[in-house]
């Protein structure tokens, strides 16, 4: 069935529809990552988005049990270049195209994607409108101008698990406790945390600090999640506890809320770094990472207090990717030190956090 | 750019030297990059390497450009002479690798307190030591296919038993691979451990677990100094692990993986890297995957920039070497910015938008004894890539791209049956897996019989599927959608027509009414996250045009596309100078070209690259997209000298000779037509359309004739033919039924000298840069023979012959640019053999001996300059004696005779320099690797017409010292003359027999002018044997007489080195730049070139002209 994409300036890319949805709106942000499709999808951070693949073949080695940041999948729908019909690899349990129509996503291939890349980077990620209904454009480009934009969505009430997942009690682990608090956390960051043998205990977003103390932590993660972290300033009062009383980790969105806590400016990016290949410098080590990120906010570096030094920066366009906090024990990172999909190079982020909390050491080299 | 090691202020850079299968232009490609990222760096940049066909070694280049043996001796002089600070061997191939390790164990290094950037000795040792490099891997915890070394069959079997068959085995220290393969039976393994163990001169394999069908990966790592690593590349070879990664079809990215297969690799990758100890630059990692279990085991590991770094980076377009280049200074990833997008560091990994496909190309066909397998030893001489937004289009334009006939993928119509050719993976097993779709095999079924991944299986068939379904319309019915579709899916205007049944042409004009059009895409390391500013781009069916072309004067050059036996890199070497050239005339230069191997295809080396196919289709593409003020033909070898005439049909402005003076030339019966009216002696000829016509015409002009067919892909298939019988075993084998294309026949001319002349012409005149004489007699093809500059032995009245005719060529063809000419003199007449009104194969060769840039010099008279606004010298005296010598792939062909003929076999070339012939020639073989003896016993073999002139050849040998050894007939007559010999037995007279005494060591060198058929057995023998030997193997009796001048020349001297910067007299250049080309006076303000723009693209109406106007 044929499709098209409408975007809020008027542009209009065609293609073929994946799924059985017909009609659909979200932000449109492209992602320059090559492997890990499955893991993007299932990503709560992209909770009301429409993910553009820059990487054409798109569904080759299928879907796989067990590499889903989350159970289901949160992107608003994907556009690709090419999608593999037959998956090829022994352990693919579904094909993308039915786990596509099985979630309901929208989803658009033989899309020249380049062509809405290069379009994105000009003009900045921008709300579109999916639908089958191709003869109406002037419509499409109407409802993709009502689609709610990222400031006025509260994406992260969507996606938090409602209730506290807790294995604290039950695990055996030795290791610090930790409380994360979910704005939407990739699976892959508690699955670090627990591989480090810490009991851990996922609180939903709007935990209150009686929660979060009940639970006696060692330690704080605040997790990534989807959207403009402005929409959630309710949340600033608890954070700035959590980051006041105990040793916090604090990972994309949760990074963008740490610093709003401390009192920072947001800026919204272009059109965002989303992709495995950023490279990051560690201002301290003078060390460069390549690293995953899924970010269109950024914390202001100049706003941020004089306690707070920025520790590692974007070198594709400057912008902060990371701070601590000299008074408090704070860690805070905008891009991924869990990967998934990406390098594995920052996972000693992890180790560090977790040694600290064991050793109760202050601010090291991360 | 920041700190770095202030301390290094020369560096020496080792080349790679001959193009040898395995080792090829990649390494010019690497070299150059270095050589030009180190001088703008402010380095002095001395460089070491004896192939003159390379770019690296133009002497605008280096500083000091040492075009010398490869080897420790010469070496260690030029070190001596130039004190450099440091030395990059890791640009070089595993020739410089070796040769660091070699002159290391010198204590050379040392010495002359010289550092080795990039890689320590004991990385590079660890890495070629299978067993070290086993142990090291381990401790970092990396799993390796299992196995050990085995010194007898039974040690083997008991090894065997931990892991069990499939079995690979390979023999250690033997060259090229020999005696390796793998066994799958228990029988199979104790025949191949034992042939192994008799191979080995140190009596010992590997055997090791097979990996047989498992997938296979390479990863492209960088690594700097604090130790910051990033992936450039992951490559994924179509073909299974068994195939050899060079004869693979390869793709990047990395198709099948998942996020954490692939992140897994990655770390290993960097656990490698680390472990093995290379401190900065690129190295080249290979894994196998089993398919099923995805176990992951490390094959092998490069501490080097390698064939795969060269791929890595035009697929990419993060240029590997360079980047190398300066981390060996010192610099960080971070601290170099990305060549593409400029605003972003090189320490990231690029992401790529689309799909590159390299595909090999082998040339079989010219070494029959070998059967065309593909296996774990390398035996491609080229390849291509192709860049698409699909592997489907990708693909396709790949096999265009290769120049062997193929449109896409055309149907395979070999006889033999398809279940063999899907077991026995051959060249054409792109296509026999699309016929077996086309046949109705299930993918599964093929995925299991080839190994191949099921999903560049699926792939395949989706272009097969679409390809019924093409063929089922007709042209009208395929307007609008399905062609769209299928332009998108890579299919070639050839390949639609042919499956339509209509035209090419047709197709083109239906695609230009429907507006259907490629758009161009640039390649920019990051998917278009970034602004690119380097206008690298590809062709492809989407919606967006990023090419943007400039309003600058413009001419477009194209280039060779994928390397094959006689057509080499020396094409490649003058179209980058003619780049260089527009450059410093202040044109711009667009380069198109295919193959990812070069020089000409870095993006640095013109102002605009477009890397893709060089068929009309595609080339008419890019002309209507830049529409260039010219396009220059005549540097990309016969490539796109084919194309002369179509372009000229379709209006494009092509520079230089004109397209029926090209057909003038390259039409054999109207060629002999001009040389008849030009009173130019031609050895007789005809052409016969049937048997009896070849047979009749043949008794004419006389036996032996030299026969060819009129056409033939991928190989000349010449040969010389003695008499009657021969011929027609000859028309019953190599001439096809249907017999559609006729055969030549040429009188040979038996024992004459063949004479190579190189001329610039520019219309009217005509001016010799250099006449050649060959070691060799004519009949040994131009390319295969050594020659020799000045051409010594040759008489002043032919000389006096060979200007006047070649001038009379030149003027009748109106010949523009560069035009080669070969002659044979015979009894002091020169005959004229062909002329080629393009750039030769010699013309690197020649500009290297003269000191002028032949190709630069050229590409002035293409823009419509005078020869004598060049301000030429009358006529070039080589200041030096030079001499270039070809290299063979023999050893790489089991059974392959290494006999020489008139079809080219050499893959390669090496240049001697010396005062005179002998020390020049000693030089060339040193480089080449042929060792020619100082003492010891040389065995001699002649035919019947070589007798007479023996004894000179004898008698020279005994003066020196050699003992000379030859079977019975030839040891009576050199005794009747009075020379000393030993009798040896023939093979069939009992033992030990002359073979046995070669593999014994007992002989220093071989002369042996092939007997004709009724020996040919011996003496294939004695030739295999003393290929295996490695000793000298002269099979002409001038080539032994060259060999004597340089044993005496060895003797006498020591052979100093020197480079072309001193020889020549050329002052150093400006960095990279060369705004001072020699002979550059004033240039014609009235070109005529200019005023020659013709309305471009016939049918294209307003755009162009306007755009005419407002361009030039
Ligand atoms: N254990 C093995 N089993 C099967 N194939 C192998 C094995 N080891 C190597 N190969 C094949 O042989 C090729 C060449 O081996 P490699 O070790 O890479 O040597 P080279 O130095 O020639 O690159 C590889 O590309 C791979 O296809
Ligand atoms: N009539 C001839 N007599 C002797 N040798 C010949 C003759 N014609 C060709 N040859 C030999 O064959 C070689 C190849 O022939 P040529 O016409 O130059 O073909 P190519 O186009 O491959 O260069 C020559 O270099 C020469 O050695
Ligand atoms: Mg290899
Ligand atoms: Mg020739």
């Amino acid at each position: 069935m044929q499709a098209l994409l409408a975007l809020e300036d008027g542009r209009i890319f065609h293609g073929r529809s994946i799924g059985d949805h017909s009609e659909a709106g979200a932000e449109v942000v492209f992602s320059t990552a090559m492997t890990g499709y499955q893991e993007v999808l299932t990503d709560p951070s992209y909770h009301g988005q429409f993910v553009v693949f820059t990487s054409p073949h798109i569904g080759n080695y299928g879907i796989h049990l067990g590499h889903g940041e989350s159970d289901r999948p949160w992107a608003a729908g994907v556009i690709l270049r090419d999608l593999a019909e037959i998956p090829s690899h022994p352990d693919s349990v579904e094909s993308l195209r039915g786990f596509i129509r099985r979630h309901g996503l929208c989803g658009m291939t033989n899309v020249d994607t380049r062509a809405l890349t290069l379009h994105l980077r000009e003009h900045g990620a921008m709300r579109g409108f999916f639908t089958t209904q191709i003869e109406d454009r002037e419509a499409a480009v109407a409802m993709a101008r009502q689609v709610p934009s990222m400031a006025e969505r509260n994406l992260v009430s969507e996606v938090t698990s409602g209730r506290p997942r807790s294995g604290m009690p039950s695990s055996n682990g030795r290791g610090p406790r930790i409380v994360l608090l979910d704005f939407g956390a990739k699976s892959s960051i508690e699955k670090e945390l627990r591989r480090r043998g810490c009991p851990l205990a996922s609180l939903p977003a709007g935990a209150s600090v009686e929660e979060i103390e009940s639970l006696r932590p060692d330690g704080i993660v605040l997790s990534n999640g989807p959207g403009d972290p402005e929409t959630l300033l309710p949340l600033l009062d608890t954070i700035r506890h959590c980051i006041d009383r105990h040793p916090t980790l604090a990972i994309c969105l949760g990074h963008q809320l740490a610093g709003l806590a401390l009192g920072a400016r947001i800026v919204k990016l272009r059109f965002g770094h989303h992709g495995s290949n950023h490279p990051v410098k560690d201002l301290r080590t003078g060390i460069v990472r390549v690293t995953a990120q899924n970010h269109n906010y950024a914390v202001d570096g100049d706003s941020l207090p004089a306690e707070a030094a920025v520790t590692h920066t974007s070198l594709n366009d400057g912008t902060v990717e990371g701070f601590v906090h000299g008074g408090r024990r704070l860690w805070s990172y905008q891009f991924h030190p869990e990967g998934a999909p990406g390098p594995h190079e920052a996972l000693a982020i992890f180790d560090d956090f977790v040694l600290a909390l064991a050793g109760g050491a202050g601010i090291g080299p991360a | 750019m920041a700190p770095r090691r202030e301390e290094i202020r020369s560096v020496l850079v080792l080349g790679s030297g001959p193009i040898v299968i395995g080792q090829a232009c990649e390494f010019d490609y690497s070299g150059t990059q270095a050589v030009k990222a180190l001088r703008q760096d402010g380095c002095r940049v001395i460089l070491v390497n004896s192939n003159p066909a390379t770019i690296m070694t133009d002497p605008t280049l280096a500083d000091a450009t040492y075009v010398e043996p490869l080897d420790p001796d010469f070496v260690e002089q030029v070190i001596a002479r130039e004190r450099p600070d440091a030395c990059l061997p890791t640009v070089g191939g595993q020739t410089a690798i070796n040769l660091a390790l070699a002159l290391h164990d010198r204590g050379v290094w040392q010495h002359h307190g010289v550092r080795l950037l990039g890689a320590s000795e004991s990385a590079l040792r660890l890495a070629e030591d299978r067993l070290a490099f086993q142990q090291a891997m381990r401790a970092a915890g990396c799993d390796l296919p299992r196995g050990a070394l085995c010194r007898s069959v039974e040690e083997a079997e008991r090894a065997l038993a931990e892991f069990g068959l499939p079995a690979v085995i390979r023999p250690s220290f033997t060259l090229g691979g020999t005696g390796s393969g793998t066994a799958g039976s228990m029988e199979e393994f104790r025949r191949v451990v034992a042939g192994g163990l008799r191979a080995s001169p140190v009596h010992e394999v590997l055997v090791e677990e097979g990996l047989i069908g498992w997938k296979e990966y390479e990863l492209e790592v960088m690594r700097d100094c604090a130790d910051q690593a990033v992936v450039i590349c992951a490559i994924e070879n179509l073909d299974p692990m068994g195939i050899h990664t060079g004869d693979s079809i390869t793709v990047a990215p990395a198709m099948t993986l998942t996020d954490r297969e692939y992140q897994e690799m990655r770390d290993e990758a960097f656990r490698v890297i680390r472990a093995v100890g290379v401190e900065t630059g690129g190295s080249n990692i290979q894994f196998a995957v089993h398919p099923a279990t995805r176990r992951r085991v490390v094959i092998e590991m490069n501490p080097r920039v390698s064939r795969s770094s060269a791929l890595a980076s035009k697929a990419t377009g993060f240029p590997i070497a360079k980047i190398a280049a300066l981390l060996a200074l010192g610099y960080r990833l971070d601290e170099i910015p990305n060549d593409i997008t400029k605003k972003t560091p090189a320490s990231f990994e690029p992401t790529l938008d689309y799909v590159a496909v390299k595909i090999p190309r082998w040339n079989f066909e010219k070494f029959p004894e070998t059967r065309p397998v593909l296996s774990t030893e390398m035996r491609s001489v080229g390849e291509a890539m192709a860049i698409g937004r699909t592997f489907r289009e990708a693909v396709q334009k790949g096999l265009r791209s290769l120049e062997v006939g193929l449109s896409g993928f055309d149907p395979w119509e070999r006889r033999g049956d398809l279940d063999s050719a899907l077991a026995e993976p051959g060249p054409e097993r792109l296509l026999v897996v699309a016929e077996a779709l086309r046949r109705g095999l299930s993918v599964e079924t093929i995925a299991h019989r080839t190994s191949i991944e099921p999903w560049f299986i699926h792939q395949i068939r989706m272009i097969v599927d679409l390809e019924s379904q093409i063929a089922a319309r007709t042209l009208p019915e395929m307007q609008g959608e399905l062609l769209l579709h299928a332009k998108r899916e890579g299919f070639s205007d050839a390949r639609i027509a042919a499956l339509i049944g209509a035209t090419e042409e047709e197709v083109r004009r239906t695609r230009g009414v429907l507006g259907l059009h490629p758009v161009f895409h640039r390649i920019d390391t990051c998917a278009g996250e970034f602004e690119s500013s380097t206008p690298y781009l590809y062709s492809t069916y989407e919606t967006h045009d990023e090419a943007a072309p400039t309003s600058r004067r413009r001419v477009l050059i194209l280039g060779g596309g994928p390397i094959r036996i006689g057509q080499g890199i020396e094409f490649d070497a003058c179209a980058c100078e003619a780049a260089m050239a527009l450059r410093s005339e202040g044109i711009e230069s667009i380069l198109m070209n295919c193959n990812p191997e070069t020089v000409s295809t870095d993006y640095d080396t013109s102002d605009r690259l477009y890397f893709d196919p060089l068929t009309l289709e595609d080339v008419l593409e890019v002309v209507r997209r830049e529409l260039p003020d010219g396009v220059i033909l005549q540097f990309g070898g016969q490539t796109p000298l084919k194309l002369a005439r179509p372009l000229e049909d379709a209006g494009v402005p092509v520079l230089g000779t004109s397209a029926d003076s090209i057909d003038l030339a390259e039409d054999r019966l109207r060629f002999g037509e001009l040389a008849r009216s030009l009173e130019i002696p031609i050895p007789d000829h005809g052409v016969a359309a049937t048997p009896e016509e070849a047979v009749g015409l043949a008794q004419r002009i006389g036996f032996p004739v030299i026969v060819r067919p009129s056409y033939v892909l991928g190989g000349q298939r010449m040969i010389c033919i003695h008499d009657e019988s021969a011929l027609q075993d000859y028309i019953r084998q190599s001439w096809p039924e249907g017999r559609e294309h006729p055969l030549f026949l040429d009188r040979f001319l038996e024992g004459a000298t063949e004479v190579d002349v190189d001329a610039l012409c520019d219309g009217a005149s005509v001016w010799i840069a250099g006449i050649q004489e060959h070691v060799e007699a004519a009949g040994i093809h131009s390319g295969d023979s050594t020659s020799a500059l000045p051409a010594g032995g040759i008489p002043e009245g032919a000389l006096r012959q060979i200007r006047e005719y070649t001038l009379r060529i030149g003027t009748a063809l109106r010949a523009v640019g560069i035009l080669n000419i070969q002659f044979a003199l015979k009894d002091e007449r020169a005959y004229i053999l062909e002329a080629n009104p393009r750039a030769s194969r010699t013309i690197p060769f020649v500009s290297k001996a003269i000191g002028l840039p032949l190709a630069r010099l050229a590409t002035r008279l293409l823009l419509g300059d005078r020869l004598e606004d060049l301000g030429l010298p009358a006529e070039p005296r080589p200041p030096r004696s030079f001499i270039k010598m070809p290299v063979f792939p023999f050893r790489r062909f089991p059974g392959a005779d290494s006999v020489l003929g008139p079809e080219m076999r050499s893959t390669g070339e090496v240049m001697g320099i010396g005062p005179g012939f002998g020390a020049a020639f000693a030089k060339a073989c040193l480089a080449a690797g042929i060792h020619l003896p100082l003492e010891g016993c040389v065995f001699l073999s002649v035919n019947n017409e070589d007798k007479p002139r023996l004894s000179e050849v004898a008698a020279s040998l005994r003066a020196l010292g050699f003992r000379l050894l030859a079977t019975r007939g030839t040891a009576e007559r050199l005794r009747e003359s009075g020379i000393a010999c030993e009798v040896v037995f023939k093979v069939n007279e009992g033992s030990p027999h002359i073979v046995d005494r070669i593999r014994a060591g007992e002989v220093a060198m071989v002369i042996n002018t092939p007997l004709g058929r009724a020996s040919f057995f011996d003496e294939r023998a004695i030739r295999a044997g003393a290929l295996e030997r490695g000793i000298a193997c002269i099979t002409t009796l001038e080539g032994a007489r060259a060999a004597i001048d340089g044993i005496r020349a060895i003797r006498g001297t020591i052979l100093a080195v020197e480079p072309l910067q001193e020889i020549h007299g050329i002052g150093p250049s400006a960095a990279g730049e060369d705004e001072n080309p020699p002979g550059k006076k004033g240039r014609r303000a009235d070109r005529p070139w200019m005023g020659r723009i013709r309305p471009l693209m016939r049918g294209e109406t307003s755009r162009s002209s306007t755009r005419h106007q407002g361009g030039t």
